[in-house]
Formats: C-alpha cells, sequence, structure tokens
C-alpha cells in the first residue's frame, strides 16, 4: 500500500515541470527581505528623509539664493526633483554591492539558496527587484520633502516610483555585477570614486547640462541618472512622450544590459 | 517499487579539475534509494566537491551524473526540489529568527501555501528548537545552529539528504544527538548520502561505506564487508620504541599479516588467521576488534581522527 503511494507520489513528481524563470522564487527572497527590513526601516527611512532636506536647505537656499530660477522652475523645485534620482541610486547601487557582497562572501547565502530549487539567474533578478522597490518607495520622499518646500502636487508625480523601479533595477543589477567583480569589499571604493560619484554629479540633478559642453551632454545620454532626473521632472512638470519614451528605453536598455553582466558574473563567482 | 530499483545517486566516472590539481578523479558511485551511504575519506580527498556537484553547484569536467534520475547538471533544478542539502559551512541567517530561516527555506522549496506552517512546525519539533524558535539565529548555541541546518534540509520532506561532515567540529555529546536524527531518517526510508571523516560516524549510522581518497573511491560495501576484505575481525596492538615497532612490522609482513601504526603502537590486523608460531615471536600485545579505521589507514595510508 504504502509503496504503491511512494511510487504514484514519485511519478507526479516527475510530471511537475520547473521552468527555467519561477516567480515563486521572488516570494522566496522577499520573504526574507521583509523579515529583515522590518529591523532596519526606520533607520533606512530616517535618512532618506534627513538626506534630501539636508540637500535642499544648504543648495536650495545657499546656491539658490544666487540662482533664482531654471528652466523656468524655481531653483529649489529643480533640486528637489533632481534628488529623486540621487535617492535612487544610493537605494538601489549601495544594497546591491554591500548587501550582494556581504552575503555572498561572509554569510553564504547564496551557496544555501542555490542548494534549493533556485537558480543564479532567478536569485539576482528576486534582489535586484526587491532593491528597486525599495528604491521606488525611498526616491519619493525628495519629492514629499520638496512639497513641504512648497512644490505643488500634480497627477504625474503618481509615475515616479514606476521610474524609480526602473531606474533602481538597473542599479541594483550594477551593484550586484561590481560586487562579483571587486576582489574585496574595500575595492567598492573605486566604484564609488570613479563611476557613481560623475554619474550623480553630472546627471542634471544641481545644473542643467544643457550648461555644459556639448561634449559633455553627448555624455550625459549615456549616463541612465540623467534620464531618471529627465523623466522625473517631466513627470513632475508635464510629459513630453517622444523625448520621454526615449528616456525609458535607455533606462530599460540599461537594466537589461545590467541583468545580463550580473548573472553572468555572479554564475562565474557561485558556480564552478 | 519501481522507483527503489534506480539509484538515488548515480556518478560515472567523474572528473573535477581545478587547474593542475585534480580534486575528482574518475569517480564511480551509486547510492541505493532507501539506504545511507558514508563517503568516507581525509581532507581533501574529494568528498565536498563530490556534494557540490551533485546540487549542480560544481560542474564536472567529464562523466555522468544522475540524481533522483534527474541528469545533472541539466535537469538539477528538478532534482534539487526533490533533495535536502546540509553543507558543512554553517550558513544559517543569523539575522533571522530559527522559525524565518526555516519559513524561507520551504518558500525556496516550494512547500505549498497550505502545508507550509505545519512544515516548519515540524522542522522546528525535529530540531528541538520550538522553544527558541523565535531567537534570532546568531544567539543560538552552535549545536543548536547545526540543528537548524539540518532541519532546514528537511522542511520539505526531501526524499534523498546530502550531509557534508554534518558533526564537524561539534562536541560529543551534539554529535551524538545529531547521529539519533539522521539515524530517524534513514528510518523513514530517505536516502541519505553522507560525507564524514569521522570513522565512528560512518560505522553507526551507514549501510555502507565508500572510502574516498585523491578523488576516487578506493574500497565500497558494508562496513562488515570492508573489515573482512581489508582488517579481518581482530587486530593485536604493540607498544614499544621504534625499533621495535620496525621489528613487528617486519615479523607481520613475512607473515602475510597487513599492518597500519596507530600513535606509538603498530596495530597487526586480521590476527585470528595469525600462526601461533608468529604470535610468539611478536610476544604480548593488546587485543581488539577491528574497525573501520584500520580499514581506512590501510587503504589510504592517511591518517585520521
Amino acid at each position: 500500500m504504502s509503496a504503491v503511494t511512494a511510487t504514484k507520489s514519485a511519478s507526479s513528481e516527475r510530471r511537475v515541470q520547473l521552468r527555467w524563470f519561477e516567480p515563486q522564487c521572488l516570494g522566496a527572497v522577499w520573504v526574507r527581505e521583509l523579515a529583515l527590513f522590518k529591523r532596519y526601516w526606520a533607520s533606512t527611512t530616517f535618512s532618506s528623509v534627513v538626506e534630501p532636506t539636508i540637500y535642499l536647505l544648504a543648495f536650495g537656499f545657499g546656491f539658490g539664493s544666487l540662482v533664482a530660477v531654471i528652466q523656468g522652475y524655481p531653483y529649489i523645485e529643480f533640486l528637489g526633483t533632481g534628488l529623486v534620482a540621487t535617492a535612487v541610486l544610493f537605494t538601489s547601487a549601495f544594497s546591491g554591492m554591500f548587501t550582494t557582497f556581504i552575503r555572498r562572501v561572509y554569510q553564504h547565502t547564496y551557496a544555501a539558496v542555490l542548494a534549493t530549487p533556485v537558480d543564479v539567474h532567478e536569485v539576482v533578478t528576486a534582489e535586484a527587484t526587491w532593491h528597486a522597490t525599495k528604491a521606488a518607495v525611498y526616491g519619493c520622499a525628495p519629492l514629499v520633502v520638496s512639497m513641504a518646500f512648497g512644490l505643488d502636487p500634480s497627477w504625474g508625480m503618481l509615475l515616479v516610483p514606476f521610474i524609480g523601479f526602473l531606474t533602481g533595477l538597473g542599479f541594483a543589477l550594477f551593484g550586484i555585477w561590481t560586487s562579483a567583480v571587486v576582489p574585496s569589499i574595500d575595492s567598492f571604493n573605486y566604484i564609488i570614486s570613479a563611476v557613481i560619484t560623475p554619474l550623480f554629479l553630472v546627471a542634471g540633478t544641481f545644473f542643467p547640462i544643457e550648461d555644459l559642453p556639448t561634449w559633455a551632454q553627448v555624455a550625459a545620454q549615456f549616463n541612465p541618472l540623467y534620464h531618471c532626473v529627465e523623466l522625473v521632472r517631466d513627470a513632475v512638470f508635464g510629459l513630453e512622450p517622444l523625448r520621454d519614451l526615449y528616456h525609458v528605453g535607455a533606462l530599460a536598455l540599461f537594466a537589461a544590459g545590467m541583468w545580463w553582466l550580473a548573472v553572468r558574473w555572479m554564475r562565474k563567482r557561485l558556480i564552478d | 517499487m519501481a522507483d527503489n530499483r534506480e539509484p538515488a545517486v548515480r556518478l560515472r566516472d567523474v572528473v573535477k579539475r581545478y587547474g593542475p590539481i585534480t580534486a575528482v578523479d574518475g569517480l564511480t558511485l551509486d547510492v541505493p534509494a532507501g539506504s545511507c551511504l558514508g563517503l568516507l575519506g581525509p581532507n581533501g580527498a574529494g568528498k565536498s566537491t563530490t556534494m557540490r556537484m551533485l546540487t549542480a553547484q560544481t560542474h564536472a569536467d567529464s562523466g555522468e551524473i544522475y540524481v533522483l534520475g534527474y541528469r545533472i547538471p541539466a535537469e538539477s533544478k528538478h532534482a534539487r526540489a526533490l533533495m535536502g542539502v546540509v553543507p558543512q559551512q554553517d550558513n544559517v541567517d543569523i539575522e533571522l529568527t530559527a522559525r524565518q530561516n526555516l519559513s524561507v527555506f520551504a518558500h525556496l522549496y516550494r512547500v505549498p501555501a497550505p502545508r507550509r506552517q505545519e512544515s516548519v512546525d515540524r522542522a522546528l519539533r525535529m530540531a528541538q528548537l520550538v522553544d527558541r524558535a523565535d531567537t534570532k539565529a546568531e544567539k543560538l548555541s552552535g549545536g543548536m545552529r547545526r540543528r537548524l541546518l539540518i532541519a532546514r534540509g528537511l522542511v520539505h520532506d526531501p526524499r534523498l539528504v546530502l550531509l557534508d561532515e554534518p558533526t564537524v567540529g561539534l562536541d560529543p555529546q551534539v554529535r551524538q544527538e545529531l547521529w539519533a536524527l539522521i539515524d530517524a531518517l534513514r528510518s523513514e526510508g530517505v536516502t541519505v548520502l553522507m560525507s564524514t571523516h569521522y570513522i565512528e560516524e560512518a560505522e553507526r549510522l551507514a549501510d555502507d561505506v565508500a572510502i574516498m581518497s585523491h578523488g576516487r573511491i578506493v574500497a565500497h560495501g558494508t562496513p562488515r564487508a570492508l573489515l573482512d576484505a581489508y582488517a579481518g575481525k581482530e587486530a593485536i596492538e604493540y607498544y614499544g620504541p621504534p625499533d621495535r615497532l620496525v621489528e613487528v612490522e617486519s615479523i607481520a609482513a613475512a607473515a602475510g599479516l597487513p599492518t597500519r601504526r596507530t600513535g606509538p603502537a603498530v596495530s597487526v590486523l586480521r590476527v585470528e588467521e595469525m600462526a601461533d608460531s608468529v604470535s610468539d615471536r611478536l610476544g604480548p600485545g593488546a587485543r581488539r576488534p577491528s574497525n573501520l579505521e584500520d580499514v581506512f589507514v590501510v587503504l589510504t595510508g592517511e591518517t585520521v581522527e
């Protein structure tokens, strides 16, 4: 009797088709992230609100007294919308870099996960979408703070979390990729100084790209953060469909490229 | 029963090289369904590499691997869904509680939602961690963490369990507890493949023992059969200064009896076949039953714990 049942269940198990990408693995990784997030949400929320406040106070009032209006907007509103991209970048890229590195090298979390029916591309996707979701939520913080500084609410602002998600996805994957490339956790200093800092300074957050020399304007087209900044401003102040589609395309291309690199390098590190 | 004819694990001529080092060198091994196989070998024999290959976390350079009928690595996701892995390295999530650790793995192993809670509770009972279910893993003692690590690999009722050095570094009492847990698994009909370098662990738990050395299996059989083939029933240990030990070895060799060094002594094996004349020449010694360690040392020439 029991032997019959055993054979039956064995043969039904054989029929189970596990697909190349199983959405359930996202759920599994997210359960874990949510449990951890319940512990650290307060500190993350604090810094994500206080940081743009300080930027707006320092740059908005300090710098804003020199330049009252940029591209037809009060400087503080120009800056507040631009800071969305900064918040998205920092939330997603740093999570991707440090969390992934610590889990792979010190905690051996991925070695444990890969012994279950989850593959590298699934765990990379699951973690990146989690970081991107956090980036989408915390990317809104500068907007909320800007509203306290006088930015008028608009319906287009509802698009900002989606822009934050798409941008955050690309940068989280960028972080995951670099975490698999760097030999040690200190090496992130090179990435932060040589890549992250220029990206966030020359994205049109603090000053418009249009005032820069032509070569810098061309270079900005290759800065994903620039596309995020432009999209957020258009969402808040008024969409320009064709141009915004171009920005969305650029961000999607960035995310896709980074996904490919992140998966490839993580596989190289985790499977031998 | 059709299922039982096919071995749970099947390795054929498996080779894995890391640069100039050949970690696994033509390994061929079957683990029959429902049995417990102890993979015994010194550090560096290739046990962990073999274990990693079964979950496709290491890809073999050549050879064939089947786990529960699935070809590895091509179909490894299916195999991984049906097997539980207890790694040598403690990688429980220290930031999560015991219950959260198990719950995450119940998700990863796709335990259906209605059964998930029950599976986690059962695993907590198995690991005797019901009282500590909501304690963060970093606050658990070493033994508790190891039990959690084992329970994590069992949360989905696997048909095959891989245990990589399950009790390494644990004190004897905790080791005993884990042995009871593994023994319970075996009695439930779960196939167990356990790598170890503790002879006693293999002797107590394994139906079959495979001795691994330099990336290959050098002997495979029941502990009894291995003793019969390589060490006989009884051994006598002779103590003395180095030249005395050398003398004992040469007398035994002349009589065709295997010997091995045991710390400051020489053990002569298979003494039940020893002629009285040889016994007289060897003089007094300490008689004891032969054990797997004797087999191991004779075969691999390496010392073990």
